[in-house]
């Protein structure tokens, strides 16, 4: 009797099990929490020392285009900190990536949801997961002996340039967003497929009028994180871009990327100085501009959300 | 049966890619194997971490294999990561070693009164060019005025009409600091890409013609690429011994106050006549002991 009751007052040991699971899941999560605040706080603090610490204005440094910091102007008694070269170089190069790898992408997604799925599967996702897995030192690699030298020959200077960036990064986001797009198109409820062949579309009709259609969210989303990636990669760029801190005269001049400055830099400053400090900023604005393309994948999501 | 094939195809590629890394990345090497010799004379032990320069790590993995050689209880480790990260370190604690290509005075940032200087070599770096370039001399101040952007086409200083494409290494690279240091006179070298290592630099420069850079001697020997002769004066290790080839620097290992145990014992055997005269010469730097002059940190030299 006394027994029962005991048994019955005790936890359980699936109750302990539970226990248990819920402890393991939630110390995994803070643990993750802590380490992107932690990051976030340790590159915020550091960035901003620039400002605060070092005294430099944020316009100069948004909006100079002399970018060298251990160098003091004689003029103005400031260190040469315009950041401006390498913030439209990112950009450019991340838009140009995207615009051009966009089309190939939704090329190739269509192809493999619609137009011949078991081909496109067998071929295509193999081709498409093995791009994927190529580590970003190969793609640079291969800028440098290949792209490199064919830009100069055909456009002459000395090939690295934006232009050469923008080619190596095609390559490296073309399989982020064509695979995205592919699981946004799947996606697509097979009955509006159904309806928009029964009321006597085509099937290139109903691909451009309903299907992408349907799936433009999914596609911007996709879009944006090839973006992203773009934005982040710092090996492959730098070794095609030329890493000269001068506004892109032309798509063919040497420039910079702010990934670019920083991988170079980095090891050449002493921490706590000024040229380790604005190098810092760099990564802060690296940081926030990720958290935007976050911000903005999740807007998309939420607007767009198939009803 | 076609997904196995591209997963072995796809296996093979990342391995080759992953090998392909790992060769590139010098930086974080690191050297740990701690070779039982039969000769254990010493009963030193402990640990020893140096980091920093890219240029003195090749040499000091070397001089660390054969150090703990002849002291198996001592582990070596060597690692890049630049000299402004080796000589923070090193100020900080973190480090036993800071290794620099420059004086802890010329890097800003760093108190270099608390850092106790240890010389362990000399590097000479030479102004290289693509070899389709028909210069084969350059005065210092052509050479000045090629880097600071004043010159900017071969025909101006006797060579074929082509454009000159300037490549610098980082701003803050040791080579650079020693390169513009000897040449530049205080002005600021011009805008350009730039590259961070000299594997790189030679790489570029022997693809792209009309290109000028400079690189340590170890990196001189290779196809597409010429050294040039500056005021007549060829570099050579003999000429960088009596200061008649001016572009040298030390590699230096910097130690918090002095050294001592493991980390002393290590220092003293770079600067055996041993290591100097042998392992130094081998991997293309100069040895201190063939030096006929001395260099201090405000660039006075002094005859020996």
């Amino acid at each position: 009797m006394d027994n029962i009751t005991q048994k019955l007052m005790q936890k359980s040991e699936s109750t302990k099990k539970d226990a248990m699971g819920r402890a393991i899941s939630l110390s995994a999560l803070a643990l993750i929490v802590i380490v992107v605040i932690s990051i976030f706080a340790f590159v915020m603090s550091r960035g901003l020392a620039t400002f605060f610490h070092d005294g430099v204005s944020v316009k100069d440094f948004l909006f100079g285009t002399t970018w060298n910091p251990s160098v003091v102007d004689p003029h103005t008694k400031q260190p040469y900190i315009g950041a401006l070269p390498m913030i439209v170089g990112s950009f450019l190069v991340t838009f140009l990536a995207a615009i051009v790898a966009t089309p190939f992408a939704i090329g190739t997604s269509l192809f493999m949801t619609e137009i011949a799925q078991k081909r496109g599967t067998k071929i295509m996702q193999p081709v498409i997961e093995l791009l994927v897995g190529i580590p970003s030192v190969v793609y640079g690699f291969i800028g440098l002996t290949v792209v490199v030298p064919f830009i100069r020959s055909v456009f002459g200077g000395s090939g690295f340039g934006i232009l050469s960036g923008t080619i190596v990064l095609f390559v490296m986001i073309l399989p982020t967003i064509t695979s995205m797009t592919v699981d946004t198109l799947k996606s697509v409820p097979r009955h509006y497929r159904e309806s928009a062949l029964a009321i006597g579309a085509t099937r290139w009709q109903m691909i451009y009028k309903v299907i992408l259609r349907a799936a433009t969210p999914g596609i911007l989303t996709a879009i944006v994180f090839g973006m992203a990636r773009a934005f982040g990669e710092a090996l492959a760029v730098q070794m095609v871009i030329g890493n000269a801190a001068l506004m892109p005269q032309n798509l063919i001049s040497p420039s910079s990327t702010l990934t670019s400055v920083l991988t170079m830099g980095i090891g050449n400053t002493v921490m706590g100085s000024l040229q380790n400090d604005v190098l810092w900023t760099l990564a802060m604005i690296l940081l926030l501009m990720s958290l935007v393309f976050n911000l903005i994948v999740r807007a998309i999501g939420r607007r767009g959300e198939l009803k | 049966m076609n997904k196995t094939v591209v997963g072995v195809i796809g296996g093979v590629v990342v391995i080759a890619a992953g090998v392909a890394l790992y060769a590139n990345s010098n930086k974080s090497t690191t050297k740990q194997d701690t070779q039982k010799a039969a000769s254990s004379s010493s009963n030193l032990s402990g640990k020893v971490l140096a980091l920093g320069s890219t240029a003195l790590q090749p040499l000091a993995e070397q001089v660390a294999t054969s150090f703990q050689q002849k002291n198996p209880g001592v582990t070596v480790t060597v690692q890049g990561g630049g000299s402004g990260a080796g000589l923070s370190q090193v100020a900080s604690g973190s480090a036993q070693i800071g290794n620099s290509d420059v004086f802890a005075e010329e890097k800003s940032g760093v108190d270099a009164s608390k850092l106790q200087d240890h010389k362990v070599a000399v590097v000479g770096i030479a102004p290289v060019v693509n070899s389709d370039v028909q210069v084969s001399n350059l005065s210092k101040t052509q050479l000045r005025d090629i880097f600071t952007g004043k010159i900017t086409n071969w025909k101006d200083v006797g060579g074929k009409d082509e454009k000159i494409v300037v490549i610098n290494r980082a701003t803050g690279s040791g080579t650079r600091a020693v390169f513009e240091k000897n040449v530049l006179d205080g002005q600021n070298a011009v805008q350009a890409t730039e590259q961070d290592s000299n594997g790189t630099v030679q790489k570029i420069v022997s693809t792209t013609p009309g290109a000028i850079s400079y690189l340590a001697f170890a990196y001189l020997d290779a196809s597409g690429i010429k050294a040039l002769n500056v005021d007549k004066v060829t570099p050579d290790t003999k000429n960088v011994e009596d200061n008649a080839w001016p572009i040298w620097a030390y590699e230096h290992m910097y130690t918090k106050g002095d050294a001592t145990g493991a980390t002393k014992a290590f220092l003293d055997y770079f600067t055996t006549k041993d290591v100097q005269k042998t392992l130094v010469p081998k991997l293309g730097y100069i040895g201190l002991t063939d030096m006929k002059v001395t260099r201090d940190a405000s660039g006075k030299v002094t005859k020996n």
